[in-house]
């Protein structure tokens, strides 16, 4: 039996994967709000965004091991990669999905699946299939506070996360171009009526949503490292996260993420099963979830007044 | 008087069906137009042209002396968001609310692309002052709002942008008769006062028709009938056909 502090640990343990998932599933969901689309080559996107992170940081640093060049050097990395993604993401949907945003919706889906491929299949032909690590840009020595051990890669990884979630709610809500994001995803064809140029808005989401992936990638490959398919799993994981939440949902990716994370990391040694089951977790999870309260967490059942 | 909206034997079809056939008519500036027709008639189908929201087969609609759609490949028809920013506002029928958002929200899309903060804050005042019952809901959500305050943002919402045209599509659908004198009472002064030019289309053919200057009658797609409002409500195929006497 585990003990108290131990499961502390893993609920901490939990937060910090779940803030990776909640990252990653905000890119699937706002997409899904406006496009009533799952791009099923988001998950590939956090894998560009690792590799970008980890190319840059590396050029960046050289041999250098000044501790604050080292975090410059990686918070560089990290706008650099988000630029990277948001800039692909953006390219992805302008030749991948907006032709076919008339066509019935296996097309789209298809061939996000096909740009899935196309982006794994192309890094391990340019990166090889050997994995990769992603140094820390500090040292990694565990904090230990009564009995619980946090790493600061721990805690760079939730300080990170709040301040993209917390910048991104301020956009949504406060922003003209947040609130219009908003607005299409409610309705696209009214929107239109209030002079809000619909395409740039659907490309507005794919830079966001993309570039928070790179951020999601870069601070999973601390645990996961670095490799051409890291995304498939760790964006299904996401997807996951963003149906329990609510698919469409911004708040409900971010609960979905976190609840997920902690669910996985409890979730084994309170059921007794073997840490590497772990990924069963998320998907009992996610068929209760879709027998139980199919909408997720905080979606509606389409009711409107009329 | 000069003429704000022209169109000009304008076709439109869905597949093999045909939703309007040649439709020509036009809307002179300062004036209140109605178009009246039955459940299906096309009205919808004609406002969803004007707004560039279905495309044409044939003819083309002109605003502001500007041809902004046509049914010709090489000339390029303005997107719906443009035509917006020319200034004109589209009620639609069902209202459309955005529901998840506040009354203030809503209003705050309708002037999205007027990008003096000041002048929106001081329209959205303007508002609040002309619909009472949303100054009194801005903070709510649009969801918990009647049936008729509805209606009133919806309008209130289409107006921010100071538009110069505005097009109801069934402002008075679902809606309680008191309710309904109200809101088109309402829209009278919109065009007395704000000298915006209006056009709205109605099922309930008598309120349309003693609110405007003007009249169409649609059928089948087809204009059948233009004349003066008041003279339309003597008119016996109207009154037959539409006012039920």
């Amino acid at each position: 039996m585990a003990t108290l502090v131990q499961y502390l640990q893993y609920l901490l343990n939990g937060i910090t994967l779940g803030s990776i998932y909640a990252l990653i599933a905000l890119g699937y969901t706002m997409v899904y709000g406006i496009l009533k689309f799952i791009n099923f080559a988001h998950g590939d996107i956090l894998m560009v965004g690792a590799y970008t992170g980890l190319l840059t940081y590396t050029a960046l640093l050289g041999d250098s091991t000044n501790p604050v060049w080292m975090l410059t050097a990686f918070f560089i990395a990290m706008l650099v990669s988000m630029a990277f993604c948001a800039a692909l993401g953006m390219f992805i949907e302008r030749v991948a999905y907006k032709p076919l945003r008339s066509a019935n919706r296996l097309a789209p889906l298809l061939s996000a699946i096909g740009v899935s491929f196309i982006l794994s299949n192309g890094a391990a032909w340019i990166f090889g299939a050997q994995s990769r690590r992603f140094p820390y840009p500090f040292d990694d020595t565990p904090i230990v506070i009564a009995g619980l051990s946090i790493t600061p890669h721990q805690i760079l990884t939730i300080v990170v996360s709040v301040v993209m979630m917390v910048v991104l709610t301020l956009f949504v809500n406060r922003t003209r171009m947040g609130k219009a994001m908003r607005a299409t995803s409610l309705d696209q064809s009214t929107s239109e009526l209030m002079g809000i140029d619909v395409n740039r808005i659907i490309s507005m989401t794919f830079a966001i949503g993309s570039a928070l992936a790179a951020v999601g990638g870069i601070l999973c490959s601390f645990d996961f490292r670095v490799y051409a398919s890291m995304g498939t799993m760790t964006g299904l994981k996401a997807f996951v996260a963003a149906v329990i939440g609510g698919i469409g949902n911004i708040q409900g990716a971010m609960i979905g993420g976190l609840l997920l994370g902690v669910l996985e990391s409890i979730g084994a040694p309170l059921l007794g099963i073997p840490s590497a089951l772990r990924d069963t977790i998320a998907f009992a999870a996610l068929i209760i979830i879709l027998l139980v309260r199919p909408e997720g967490i905080l979606g509606k059942n389409e009711r409107e007044k009329v | 008087m000069s003429r704000l909206l022209s169109i000009d034997g304008i076709s439109v079809r869905y597949g093999a069906i045909e939703a309007l056939h040649q439709v020509s008519m036009s809307v002179e500036e300062g004036d209140i137009v109605a178009l009246i027709g039955a459940n299906g008639a096309g009205k919808s189908t004609l406002l969803k042209a004007i707004v560039g929201q279905v495309p044409l087969c044939e003819g083309s609609i002109s605003f502001r002396d500007e041809v902004v759609s046509t049914s010709e490949k090489h000339r390029k028809s303005l997107p719906t968001h443009m035509l917006a920013r020319m200034g004109i506002a589209l009620v639609p029928e069902g209202r459309h609310v955005f529901a998840d958002m506040t009354v203030e929200e809503n209003l705050d899309m309708g002037a999205f692309f007027v990008r003096d903060a000041s002048l929106v804050a001081r329209k959205k005042e303007e508002m609040f002052d002309f619909f009472p019952i949303l100054g009194a809901r801005r903070k709510q959500k649009t969801r918990s709002l009647s049936g008729g305050e509805q209606q009133m943002m919806a309008i209130a919402r289409a107006l921010m942008s100071s538009p110069h045209m505005l097009l109801l599509d069934e402002p008075g659908l679902g809606l309680a008769p008191l309710v309904v004198q109200d809101i088109f009472q309402k829209i009278k002064l919109i065009n007395s006062e704000d000298k915006v030019t209006v056009f709205l289309v109605e099922q309930n053919a008598r309120m349309a028709l003693r609110s405007s200057d003007r009249g169409y009658c649609l059928e089948n797609g087809r204009i059948v009938l233009s004349d003066a409002s008041s003279a339309l409500l003597e008119n016996d195929r109207v009154r037959q056909a539409y006012l039920g006497e």
